[in-house]
C-alpha cells in the first residue's frame, strides 16, 4: 500500500503497519476473544450437528427406562422397529428420556434465542436510537417510552405474553427482545448524541448530504463497535432469561429439549438425581460465560480508548 | 562536579534516554538529552508535537507511562537522583522539592472539592501544620497568586472560576511549599492571549521572589522569547540547540531551529496589493445568534463584507462569537436576526430544501484535523461525496478528487487510505480538498492552523494563500492568533464579547488600533519586541500601541469561563 509518492509531491509519512492492519489483529492477540469465540462455535457445531452426534429422539419417552445415572445401558426401540443398545451418557430424567439427546439438542434453542434476540432488539433498538439521538424533538418522547418500557420486569412481561398468545418460540423471543430494546435505545443515542457533533458530521451537513445518508454513512458505521460488545451481552442475557422462562414453565413448550426445561424437569428429584440439572447448567453456563468473554475481549479490542493506552 | 561556593542547579539531566516501546516510529523519545536549569533561570523547553518534550518533563517528576522508560542518563533534583529514587521518596519529592503544572487548569482540578481544600491537601500531606495554620499559608498563597478575595477563593469550586484563574490555583498548588523545581507543560496554551500575558507574568515574578528553578514546556516562540532565560530545541528526541535566549534567537546555529524561527509568523503584517474594488461576495447585515438556553447573546448586530478574492480575517478570544458567525455564514447554525447576504440573495433564514442550492456555496474547514474526517470513510470518499450529492457523477467527481490532491500537494493515490494513517497537517490539506470539490466561492477556515505545529501551519497557510489567488476565493479567515491573521488576512475584524469592535485593513490595524480591546489585544501577543519570519528572530522593541494600564484594566479577568 505505501507505494512511492510522485517525485515533487509531499511524501506521506510513513505508515504503522499496526495501524494499519488494525482491528482484525487486535482481536486476534486478545485471549479472551479467541477463547469465547472458539467455546462458541463449538457449542454452535454440537447444536448443528445434533443428529449426527450419536442422539435419539430428545423428545422419546421411555417409561422403563427413568432416572438412571450417567453411563446407563439399555436396548431401545427405534422408529423403523429395530432394536439397539444404547447407552445414556447423562442419565435419563423421570420421564426416560435420554439426558445428553436433550442437551445436544437443546444447544440449538439456546443459541437460536441469544442469537434472534440479540439481532431483533439491535435493529429495532439501533433505529429507535438513531431517531432519538439524532431528532432531538422526538429524543424526550422516544426516551420516555423507554423508561416505560424498561420498568417491566422481563418476567412479568413474558408472563402475559405468554398468557395473550401463546408458548412458543416466537412469544420468548418477542417477550425478551421488548425489555431488551431499551438499553440498546440508551447505548445508540447516547453515542449518537457525541457522533453528531463531531466535525466530520458538520462537514457532510455542510457538502449537502441529505439527512438520511448522513445517518447512514457518518453515524451509524461509528456506533458499530460499541454496538457490538453490547450485542453479545444481550445474546448472553436473553439466553439465560430463556432459562429462566423455561424453568418458570412459561416459556417454550414442556417437550421442546432447551436446558430451561431440562433442569426445571429435573428440579424436584434434584437431591436424588443431580445430573439432571448438572448437565444443562454446565452447558448453559459456559455458553453465557463464552459469549461474555467474547463481548469483554471486544469491547477492550474496540474501544479506542483502550487500545490507546501503551 | 561543582565548586563547592557555586550553587547547585536546580535540575540538571545528563544524557537522558527515554525508549519508546517496540512498534513506534522511532525507538526513544528522548536520547542524551543534557541541559540544566538553574536557580531563579526559566529553561525553556522547545518542539514540535512528538519531539519528547512532555516525555522529559514526566520523566522528571517520575510520571512516566508504565510503557515508556528512562534507560539512561542521570536526573539531579538539587543534586539528588531522581530516576534512582524509590517511588515513596518520589512521593516526597512532588510538591515540596518540585512541582508541575499542566495545560488544560480544568480538568488538573478536583471538581468536587473547593480550591483552598485542594491546596490545603498539598501541607495535609507533606508538612505538620495545624489547621489555622495551614488555612493561613493557603490564603496566603493565593494572595501570592494574585487572585482577588482570598477568602472567596478557598472556598470556591474550580468550575466558578476563569480558566485562567483556575491556572492560578494549580500555580499556587505547585509553589506553596517552595520548590526548588517548577514544571510547567505548556500552561498558557489553552488560554487566551490577554490571559496568558498576565500568567507569564505571574509565574516570571514568582520564580525570582522564591528563587525557583523553571522548565517550561512550550511549542510558541512567541512565550520563549517573552520568559525564557535559556533555550532548549528538541527535535523528534533529540536536544539540537541549548543556550541563552537572545544568542539562540537572533543567531541560531542548528538549521532545525532556523527553520522553526523561520516558521513562526511575523507580527507585521506582509505588504499586500491593494485589492482592486472586485464585487461584494457575502454580506452580512445585523447578524445575530442568541441561544435560547440563558438568552447569551454569542454573536449581536455583526456587519461585515467580504470580496471576491480576500481574506478577511475574523480576531478574537475564545468567547467572542467568531465561531458562532463562522457557523451562522456556513449555514450550519441558524442565525436568529439580521441578513447573510450571499451575491445579493438573503439566504439567512431559508428552509432546509432553499438552502441546498446554496450550501455548496460555502464550504469550511474545522480546527481539528483528527476529528474533522470521518474515520471509517477512505478520504477519497470523503472528497467525492459533496460533489456526489450534487448530481456530479461518480467518474467525474473522482475525477475532480484526483486533482485536488494533486493541488493540495498530495498524492493522489493515497485516495483510497483511511484518516489515521495521515499526519495532521496532510489531514488538514484533505479537508481543503474536500471544501474546494464543491467548487465554493467563500472558504471559511474556522482555527484551521491553530492545531498544527508552526512548521506544518506555515506549508498549510501557504497552500490557502496559493489557492485563494489561483481560484479567486473569498476565505473568511477565524482565528485567535495576530501572527496568523498578520500574515494572512487582507483585512480584520476584531470581535469582542459577540460584536465587532473594530474592522479595517490588516495593515492600518496592527499600525494603529482604535479600540482599546484592539489594544489590549495587541499588547498581550507574546514576544511582540521579537521579528520572527526571517532566519533568525530580531529583537525590535515596538513603540508598542500598548493601552494605558496595559490589557488587565480593560478586560479584568473576572469570573466568566475562559
Amino acid at each position: 500500500m505505501s507505494g512511492p509518492a510522485t517525485p515533487g509531491l509531499d511524501d506521506l509519512a510513513p505508515i504503522d503497519p499496526s495501524r494499519r492492519a488494525g482491528a482484525a489483529r487486535t482481536l486476534l492477540r486478545s485471549p479472551s476473544v479467541v477463547i469465547g469465540a472458539v467455546v462458541l462455535a463449538i457449542i454452535a457445531l454440537i447444536g448443528l450437528a445434533a443428529p449426527l452426534l450419536n442422539t435419539i429422539d430428545p423428545a422419546e419417552i421411555s417409561p422403563a427406562n427413568r432416572n438412571k445415572g450417567p453411563g446407563y445401558e439399555a436396548t431401545i426401540r427405534q422408529d423403523d422397529g429395530s432394536k439397539k443398545e444404547f447407552v445414556y451418557r447423562m442419565g435419563s430424567d423421570s420421564l426416560g428420556r435420554d439426558i445428553y439427546s436433550r442437551v445436544v439438542y437443546g444447544a440449538r434453542v439456546s443459541l437460536l434465542i441469544g442469537v434472534t434476540v440479540a439481532a431483533v432488539s439491535v435493529a429495532i433498538g439501533l433505529v429507535i436510537g438513531l431517531l432519538a439521538g439524532y431528532f432531538r424533538l422526538l429524543d424526550g418522547v422516544i426516551m420516555r417510552v423507554m423508561d416505560g418500557v424498561m420498568a417491566i420486569p422481563a418476567i412479568l412481561l413474558a408472563l402475559s405474553l405468554v398468557s395473550l398468545l401463546s408458548a412458543g418460540l416466537k412469544t420468548v423471543i418477542i417477550a425478551i427482545a421488548i425489555t431488551e430494546i431499551p438499553r440498546v435505545v440508551r447505548l445508540v443515542r447516547s453515542v449518537v448524541l457525541s457522533v453528531r457533533e463531531e466535525p466530520y458530521v458538520e462537514a457532510a451537513i455542510s457538502v449537502g448530504t441529505p439527512t438520511l445518508l448522513l445517518l447512514v454513512r457518518h453515524v451509524v458505521p461509528n456506533t458499530v463497535a460499541p454496538l457490538i460488545v453490547q450485542t453479545t451481552y444481550i445474546a448472553a442475557h436473553a439466553i439465560l432469561i430463556e432459562a429462566v422462562l423455561s424453568f418458570l414453565g412459561v416459556g417454550m413448550p414442556a417437550e421442546t429439549p432447551t436446558w430451561g426445561n431440562i433442569i426445571a424437569e429435573g428440579r424436584a428429584l434434584f437431591r436424588m438425581f443431580p445430573h439432571n440439572i448438572l448437565f444443562p447448567g454446565l452447558f448453559l453456563a459456559l455458553t453465557v460465560l463464552a459469549v461474555n468473554m467474547l463481548g469483554d475481549g471486544l469491547r477492550d479490542a474496540l474501544d479506542p480508548r483502550m487500545r490507546k493506552r501503551v | 562536579m561543582n565548586p563547592p561556593d557555586a550553587p547547585r542547579p536546580a535540575l540538571e539531566v545528563c544524557g537522558l534516554r527515554i525508549a519508546l516501546p517496540a512498534g513506534s516510529d522511532r525507538p526513544f523519545a528522548a536520547q542524551d538529552v543534557s541541559f540544566t536549569v538553574d536557580r531563579r533561570e526559566i529553561v525553556c523547553l522547545v518542539g514540535e508535537s512528538g519531539s519528547g518534550k512532555s516525555a522529559i518533563a514526566h520523566s522528571v517528576m517520575g510520571l512516566l507511562p508504565a510503557a515508556l522508560a528512562a534507560t539512561g542518563g542521570r536526573i539531579l533534583l538539587d543534586g539528588e537522583d531522581v530516576l534512582a529514587a524509590s517511588e515513596a521518596r518520589l512521593r516526597e519529592l512532588r510538591c515540596t522539592r518540585m512541582s508541575m503544572i499542566f495545560q488544560e487548569p480544568m480538568t488538573a482540578l478536583n471538581p468536587v472539592f473547593t480550591c483552598g481544600d485542594q491546596i490545603d491537601e498539598v501541607l495535609r500531606t507533606h508538612t505538620r501544620l495545624p489547621a489555622p495554620a495551614r488555612r493561613e499559608r493557603v490564603l496566603d498563597i493565593i494572595r501570592k497568586v494574585q487572585l482577588p478575595e482570598p477568602e472567596r477563593m478557598y472556598g470556591s469550586y474550580p468550575h466558578q472560576l476563569s480558566g485562567g484563574q483556575r491556572q492560578r490555583i494549580m500555580i499556587a498548588m505547585a509553589l506553596v511549599l517552595e520548590p526548588v523545581l517548577l514544571i510547567a507543560d505548556e500552561p498558557t496554551t489553552a488560554l487566551d492571549v490577554t490571559t496568558q500575558a498576565q500568567i507569564l507574568e505571574l509565574i516570571r515574578e514568582l520564580q525570582r521572589a522564591h528563587a525557583t528553578g523553571v522548565l517550561f514546556i512550550t511549542h510558541d516562540f512567541g512565550v520563549v522569547a517573552e520568559i525564557a532565560d535559556r533555550v532548549a530545541v528538541l527535535r523528534l528526541g533529540e536536544l539540537v540547540e541549548f543556550g541563552p535566549t537572545r544568542e539562540l534567537l537572533t543567531a541560531p546555529r542548528h538549521e532545525y531551529t532556523r527553520m522553526l524561527i523561520a516558521s513562526v509568523p511575523s507580527l507585521t503584517p506582509k505588504p499586500r496589493p491593494q485589492a482592486a474594488a472586485s464585487e461584494v461576495m457575502l454580506r452580512t447585515e445585523g447578524l445575530g445568534k442568541t441561544y435560547p438556553r440563558g438568552r447569551v447573546a454569542a454573536a449581536r448586530d455583526v456587519a461585515l463584507t467580504i470580496h471576491r478574492g480576500e481574506t478577511l480575517g475574523i480576531v478574537g478570544e475564545s468567547g467572542s462569537g467568531k465561531s458562532t458567525v463562522a457557523r451562522c455564514i456556513a449555514q450550519l447554525v441558524r442565525p436568529s436576526e439580521g441578513r447573510i447576504l450571499l451575491e445579493g440573495r438573503d439566504v439567512a433564514q431559508l428552509s432546509t430544501r432553499q438552502m441546498r442550492p446554496f450550501r455548496r456555496h460555502v464550504q469550511i474547514v474545522f480546527q481539528d484535523p483528527y476529528r474533522s474526517l470521518n474515520p471509517r470513510r477512505t478520504v477519497g470518499d470523503s472528497i467525492v461525496e459533496g460533489p456526489m450529492n450534487y448530481r456530479v457523477s461518480r467518474a467525474d467527481a473522482w475525477d475532480r478528487a484526483r486533482r485536488l490532491m494533486t493541488l493540495v500537494r498530495l498524492d493522489p493515490a493515497v485516495l483510497d487510505r483511511f484518516p489515521h494513517e495521515f499526519s495532521g497537517g496532510q489531514r488538514q490539506r484533505i479537508c481543503i480538498a474536500r471544501a474546494l470539490a464543491m467548487e465554493p466561492e467563500l472558504l471559511i477556515a474556522d482555527e484551521a492552523v491553530s492545531a498544527l505545529d508552526v512548521s506544518v501551519q506555515a506549508q498549510v497557510l501557504a497552500l490557502l494563500e496559493e489557492i485563494r489567488t489561483r481560484l479567486n476565493l473569498a476565505i473568511l479567515f477565524i482565528t485567535h492568533d495576530l501572527r496568523v491573521a498578520a500574515q494572512v488576512c487582507d483585512r480584520i475584524a476584531v470581535m469582542s464579547r459577540g460584536e465587532v469592535v473594530e474592522t479595517g485593513r490588516t495593515a492600518d490595524i496592527f499600525a494603529a488600533p482604535r479600540h482599546p480591546y484592539t489594544r489590549a489585544l495587541f499588547a498581550a501577543a507574546p514576544g511582540r519586541d521579537w521579528t520572527f519570519g526571517g532566519s533568525a528572530a530580531v529583537y525590535a522593541p515596538a513603540a508598542a500601541p500598548v493601552a494605558a494600564g496595559g490589557p488587565r484594566d480593560v478586560f479584568p479577568d473576572t469570573g466568566r469561563s475562559g
